[in-house]
């Protein structure tokens, strides 16, 4: 069978699974539409949450991220899986404690004020709409590459498989196909990993691999790939640093707090039994996450390795890299170049007119490197690599049957759907419950607010899914953002509403609002403001990264503590919470009396 | 009543102070601060302070949250107000 039938057999029997636990777990009720009817168990539960949370951009782009940065790639490693320890410690048992459908019903009780409950709405809409749009163009580009239709098209395919089990099944229906699809993606990466660890090192289990030595020599895999980037004018791989280590810990603790703050992966502990289950299923959901996580840097270093070592052949010797033969002729370059380089993903230009391919660092530091490369007749480095190619291309290269090709296509896809229905169900609930059962309809009756779910959720379907067919030109910036908002935002705000007794509602307020207005000022001012390129202002307070070298998708961290600054200050000057406040904390700081998550008051 | 809600949030913040300081030292401090020293050292093929910041900090994560959903069963069990 050809590979592209092989892909179109695979992706439409994942496509026709999901279909069937769609029909199969249609939502009946508010509370199975919202929490899944919070009878979820919670292993199910941390992998629906393994599978909400690995996007589009942890399968595809993650490996080839960290490929390229080298060590100081673990920044997204460490950022993407500290975060649960601090949900499952410091917000998951609370919030499911305290038993309501979403995240801004938490604020309007805790804050006692509709306009603390409209903030939270805000950051979570911006939050969500913007890591939407990196979902839907993820799915648009999975199609294009692999089953060859176009742009629109995938989107528009991938848009009326999430319509049918998110407007129908609501949370029940995701949660079920989230399972399902995590087990298509989490084969879909290790597979391939498992295949190119054992090909390379001889020891099968990537984690290990990487640790191990490299086939055909003394060395150590590690060791080997340092030397290879080094002796092509990159960095040492095992100690580059993205900016400064002051900037890798911000950048650090900007996503773990951004993570725990996301309210698409909150929402998903309010969908099992107990406050007992929350704090586990934290746990098993890191497992789930863990077991991709631990195997990205494998497949980043191993995939850059055989990138290397096929485009200069000297290098694997550790021969002279300079030698003309060792560069490899463009007319000999091996199929999956070519296949690759027909999505633009590959581009090479041949500066020194010697028809052959010369990779390496053309902005190295190193003075010694660049007169060597430009005695060689090296004019400039020549090959363009996306670093998604890391994933998206890696079984070709260790040249793997076509059935695991098609698994990886089917991957990607699970992958990016996943994100985008959990997304799509904090946005529809945000929008039903939210803003019409609890402060414009009152009145609405249990039918109503569930078609009103159904027909939001359809909307932001149709939404996400124009904005994904035509991303706005920032795009590509936007995941941060959505971190930068839930760190300085979200996050400080629930913390300090379980673990602060005495904080008002205008304290939390002002927090919010202030945690939220600095980190956009920040990255307005290196992105221009709203991302209107020319308006960027950073030139007047002393350059990129003005305050301490921090990188603007770093800044989250910094509006955090900006965000405690405030409300704290503002607390101490305004009047006190009120005294019922005060014990429906202490309420929700025990487990006793949890109730499943009702959305009654 | 009141005297024993205290003493259990207390022991509530005592957990996750202590668990919060094995998470800081995994990542930040042995993957971030002090890596190039413990680079020096070597796990197999990984210099100690890479394996802690690409697979270390992750395998304790995991371990922390089941170490501190068991500790917190057992408060909750000792104080009395586990859900029935």
């Amino acid at each position: 069978m050809s590979l592209q039938a092989t892909t179109y057999l695979v992706v439409g029997l994942t496509f026709a699974l999901y279909i069937g636990i769609a029909f199969w777990a249609r939502a009946g009720s508010t509370k199975e539409f919202y929490v899944a009817g919070g009878g979820v168990h919670p292993v199910l539960n941390g992998m629906a949450t393994g599978a909400d949370w690995m996007s589009a951009a942890s399968f595809i782009s993650m490996a080839g991220m960290i490929g390229y940065m080298g060590y100081g790639g673990a920044l997204f490693l460490m950022g993407w899986t500290g975060g649960y320890v601090l949900l499952a410690m410091l917000l998951a048992p609370y919030l499911r404690k305290f038993g309501k459908f979403t995240v801004p019903d938490f604020f309007k009780a805790r804050f006692y004020s509709d306009t603390a409950t409209i903030v939270a709405v805000i950051c979570l809409l911006v939050a969500s709409t913007t890591y939407i749009i990196g979902q839907m163009t993820g799915v648009g580009v999975a199609f294009s590459r692999f089953l060859g239709v176009s742009n629109n098209m995938g989107v528009i395919i991938g848009m009326a498989i999430v319509f049918m089990y998110a407007v129908f099944g609501g949370m029940k229906g995701i949660t079920y196909t989230q399972v399902a699809q995590y087990c298509v993606l989490i084969l879909a990466y290790t597979i391939p990993a498992i295949f190119i660890s054992f090909h390379l090192t001889g020891n099968p289990i990537p984690q290990l691999g990487l640790g191990s030595v490299f086939t055909g020599s003394d060395m150590y895999l590690l060791e080997k790939l340092d030397h290879i980037v080094n002796d092509l004018g990159f960095g040492k791989y095992t100690t580059a640093v993205p900016g400064d280590k002051l900037n890798m810990f911000v950048y650090t603790v900007s996503l773990m707090i951004g993570t725990a703050g996301l309210p698409h992966v909150i929402i998903r502990f309010f969908t099992v039994p107990k406050v007992k289950d929350a704090r586990s299923s934290a746990g098993w959901a890191l497992v789930f996450i863990a077991i991709l996580y631990t195997t990205a840097p494998a497949v980043a270093a191993m995939a850059r390795l055989n990138l290397h070592s096929t485009i200069n052949t000297a290098v694997q010797s550790g021969g002279d890299v300079f030698a003309e033969e060792a560069s490899i002729q463009y007319d000999n370059r091996p199929e999956w170049f070519k296949r690759w380089e027909v999505t633009g993903l590959l581009k090479f230009e041949d500066k020194n007119n010697d028809g052959r391919i010369q990779y390496y660092n053309d902005k190295s530091k190193d003075a010694e490197f660049l007169s060597k490369a430009e005695a060689a007749g090296w004019q400039g480095n020549e090959l363009g690599v996306n670093v998604d190619i890391m994933v998206l291309a890696n079984p070709e290269i260790a040249r793997l049957p076509n059935w695991v090709i098609a698994l990886v296509a089917a991957g990607g896809l699970a992958a990016a759907l996943s994100t985008a229905a959990g997304l799509l169900l904090a946005i529809s609930s945000a929008v039903s419950h939210d803003l019409l059962k609890n402060m414009f309809m009152k009145d609405l009756s249990e039918k109503g607010e569930l078609m009103a779910g159904r027909i939001a959720m359809a909307f932001a379907i149709v939404g996400a899914g124009y904005l994904g067919m035509n991303p706005p030109d920032f795009a590509a910036g936007t995941v941060a953002i959505a971190f930068g908002l839930a760190a300085a935002s979200i996050f400080p705000a629930l913390m300090m509403g379980i673990f602060s007794k005495t904080m008002n509602k205008q304290g939390a307020i002002a927090g919010m609002l202030a945690g939220l207005f600095a980190t956009m000022f920040y990255v307005f001012a290196h992105t221009g403001i709203f991302y209107i390129k020319g308006t960027e202002f950073y030139q007047f307070f002393g350059g990129k990264d003005f305050f301490f070298g921090i990188s603007p998708n770093a800044f989250g961290a910094i509006g955090a503590v900006i965000n405690f600054a405030v409300a704290f200050a503002v607390k101490n000057m305004t009047t006190p919470v009120p005294e019922h406040i005060a014990e429906m904390v202490e309420n929700v700081r025990i487990p006793r009396g949890a109730g499943e998550a009702t959305g009654g008051h | 009543m009141e005297k024993s809600h205290e003493l259990y949030w207390k022991k509530v913040l005592g957990l996750i102070r202590n668990v919060l300081i094995v998470w800081f030292l995994c990542s930040y401090a042995a993957g971030i601060m002090f890596s190039s020293v413990l680079d020096k050292i070597k796990l197999g093929g990984y210099p100690l302070g890479f394996w802690f910041a690409q697979q270390g900090s992750i395998y304790i994560f995991v371990a922390l949250i089941f170490i501190y959903a068991k500790l917190m069963g057992k408060i909750d069990e000792e104080f009395d107000v586990a859900e029935k």
